[in-house]
């Protein structure tokens, strides 16, 4: 489990640097996106991982706190989900604007002189 | 909770919001409602926020608990002195830019002053949040309402910057994420003052952890702070800001400065056990090679506006580095630059839009090749005109004057404030210096000196291309409006110098509470109650 998560975080995040590097602005913002899912699971993941476990309680058992996943990575995720979302939404827009205005998707408005 | 004095701590988050949230349903067309609304809003902010600034003596923190919760499960708002100072800034910076949109630049655009109010917001929650994450959501407030403001007025400049700020602080959030969920998980908590309790007892083992998520936080603050290399960004996006936005921007990389002190001076104070005084080394040198890169910028630079966001680099690297020395009296004096040089790089970035209405288009082109091939053949011509000398016209002179403060805050000189924060950050260096002097110490002083003489011979080189050689004098059309913002800022500044021995006594117990924060974590973990069973 540990294991697939981890790899799970490590090849979005090494693909989304990846795409972020890149000269062309759709690929950069895919690439934002892949990195912010990389650590929307990293944060998910800070709250400790279990498998097998009940969703909230086993039949015929007294909860316990011990019993609970931690609620606050979660509540962090999903935060951290919305606001990417958001920004996300209004860089597609400046990239279009960009688009428009300069004639290219080069993230530098203009083409590299070859 | 008790009387309604106590809610005045969330007040400056409050006001902007609703007064955002009104002007939205408004709408953008009712020009004068919104307005209204505006200056009713910021008038409300800067006097909420002196009066902040005036209780913060007595009590020296004050918190705020949203719904009441206990402290450790509820949102906590902390304002203490270095807040109370941040929020008065902003106030006024705010006041400022506001009056001088209403000439014209609110209408280059939709939504401009909903969109002001909410940077108002993110800032002012910024400056009072009491925990991490809050941060990061004001943080993120105050970016989204930045996106739209570096990008008001539109244009192939402003998106082309734009698209790049955005991008490196996506990023940077991303960063601010990935440290803040690291430090959830070894420190078991996200808000600052129990995170400073616990850091002592962190086992060894996690020590490296624990330290490596708040460097990764720390770069993300850094971004925002620009520090080199992390900076390249900031010269463009604010030069291709309009005058307002960029007026307002340039205290966005204040709060980068304010996010380190802030946090750095808390978490790594002298009670940290093992972790005392992490990564000050890297602020030091990264904040010297902050001066280096911003001075070149200053001098390579011919744009004024660019010249304005070079100063904003060279006014980071100074806080940085200064910071970076971790003593008590080198901080007072940081907070006192800080304070001097939002002022007078917000009357900078103004004035510079006025100023510019001078000179014709393309006017830094013709300067630059003048000044590569000497004059030109038109020296004849001019003489009849040099005899009898060029009437400088009132608006260019009270201008000029402008200018000519602003070069001389920024660059340090005296007899305005400038000369006396830089002398309050060297003086005590060299004053409990060990006989030998540190070989840091040396290379502090020189930078700070070397990126005064910088700035003032690009402020001079500009003054003269802008206010003493026009090819032809243009009298720029300039309204009451957009003048008494820049006199108002610049009278500040004149204010703080005169009134440097208050300020400075002021800066001084601030920078004394942020080194020994024995009494912030009083304040806040005093007022926890008896947690139902054990916290994790």
């Amino acid at each position: 489990m540990e294991l697939i998560l981890s790899l799970g975080i490590g090849v979005l995040a090494g693909s989304g640097v990846w795409l972020l590097l890149r000269p062309r602005t759709f690929q950069v913002i895919i690439g934002l996106c892949l990195l912010s899912y990389a650590v929307n699971l990293f944060i998910f993941s800070t709250g400790g991982l279990r498998t097998g476990a009940a969703a909230i309680l086993q039949r015929g058992e007294v909860g316990t706190l011990a019993d609970y996943a931690d609620p606050l990575p979660q509540a962090l995720a999903l935060t951290a989900i919305v606001i990417s979302f958001a920004t996300t939404a209004l860089l597609l827009v400046v990239l279009l604007a960009s688009r428009g205005l300069t004639g290219t998707d080069h993230v530098d408005g203009r083409e590299r002189n070859r | 909770m008790n009387g309604w004095t106590d809610h005045l701590v969330i007040a400056p988050i409050v006001v902007p919001m609703l007064a955002g949230a009104a002007m939205i349903l408004a709408g953008d067309r009712r020009r004068r409602l919104t307005v209204a609304i505006g200056s009713l809003s910021l008038l409300l902010i800067v006097a909420l926020s002196i009066l902040l600034l005036v209780q913060a003596q007595v009590p020296e923190v004050r918190i705020y608990r949203l719904g009441d919760w206990p402290t450790l499960f509820g949102i906590v708002l902390v304002a203490d002195r270095l807040s109370a100072l941040m929020l008065v800034l902003t106030g006024c910076l705010g006041l400022a830019a506001f009056v001088f949109s209403l000439a014209r630049w609110h209408r280059a655009g939709v939504y401009f002053h909903p969109l002001f109010q909410f940077q108002l917001m993110g800032l002012n929650g910024a400056f009072l949040t009491g925990d991490l994450f809050n941060l990061f959501v004001f943080f993120e407030v105050m970016l989204a309402a930045s996106y739209g403001m570096a990008l008001h007025g539109s244009g192939v400049a402003r998106v082309r910057a734009g698209l790049h700020y955005l991008t490196i602080n996506l990023v940077a959030s991303l960063l601010f994420l990935v440290g803040v969920s690291v430090v959830y998980g070894i420190g078991g908590t996200l808000n600052m003052a129990d995170l400073a309790a616990r850091i002592p007892l962190v086992a060894v083992e996690d020590r490296g952890l624990l330290e490596a998520g708040l460097a990764v936080m720390g770069v993300a603050f850094l971004i925002k702070a620009a520090m080199w290399p992390l900076g390249f960004w900031l010269p463009g996006t604010y030069a291709a800001a309009a005058a307002p936005a960029a007026a307002i921007l340039s205290i966005l990389s204040k709060v980068g400065i304010y996010a380190i002190l802030r946090v750095w001076l808390l978490l790594f104070g002298p009670e940290a056990g093992a972790s005392a005084g992490f990564g000050a080394d890297w602020l030091l040198a990264g904040g010297l090679l902050t001066i280096g890169f911003g001075s070149i910028a200053v001098l390579a630079t011919q744009d004024l506006p660019r010249l304005a966001g070079a100063s904003v680099l060279v006014s980071s690297g100074t806080l940085l580095a200064a910071i970076g020395t971790g003593q008590v009296a080198v901080t007072a004096g940081a907070l006192f630059y800080l304070t001097g040089s939002v002022l007078a790089i917000g009357a900078l970035f103004l004035l510079i839009e006025l100023a510019e209405r001078s000179r014709e288009v393309g006017a830094d082109v013709l300067a630059v090749t003048r000044e590569a091939l000497g004059p030109g053949e038109d020296d004849g011509e001019g003489d009849a005109a040099e005899e009898t000398g060029v009437a400088i016209p009132g608006i260019l002179a009270i201008l000029g004057l402008g200018f000519m403060a602003c070069a001389l805050l920024l660059a340090g000189l005296p007899p305005l404030s400038g000369f006396l924060a830089k002398f309050a950050i060297l003086s005590p260096l060299l004053g409990t210096a060990p006989t030998p002097v540190a070989t840091t110490t040396w290379l502090m002083m020189a930078a700070l000196i070397l990126s005064g003489l910088a700035t003032l011979i690009a402020m001079v080189r500009a003054g003269i291309a802008v206010f003493w050689a026009p090819q032809a004098i243009r009298v720029p059309r300039v309204r009451v409006v957009e003048l008494a913002p820049v006199l108002l800022l610049l009278a500040l500044s004149g204010a703080l110098t005169v009134g440097a021995g208050p300020a400075l006594a002021y800066m001084q117990a601030t920078a004394e509470a942020l080194h020994a924060p024995g009494g912030y974590l009083r304040a806040v973990l005093g007022a926890r109650t008896a947690l139902p069973g054990g916290m994790p």
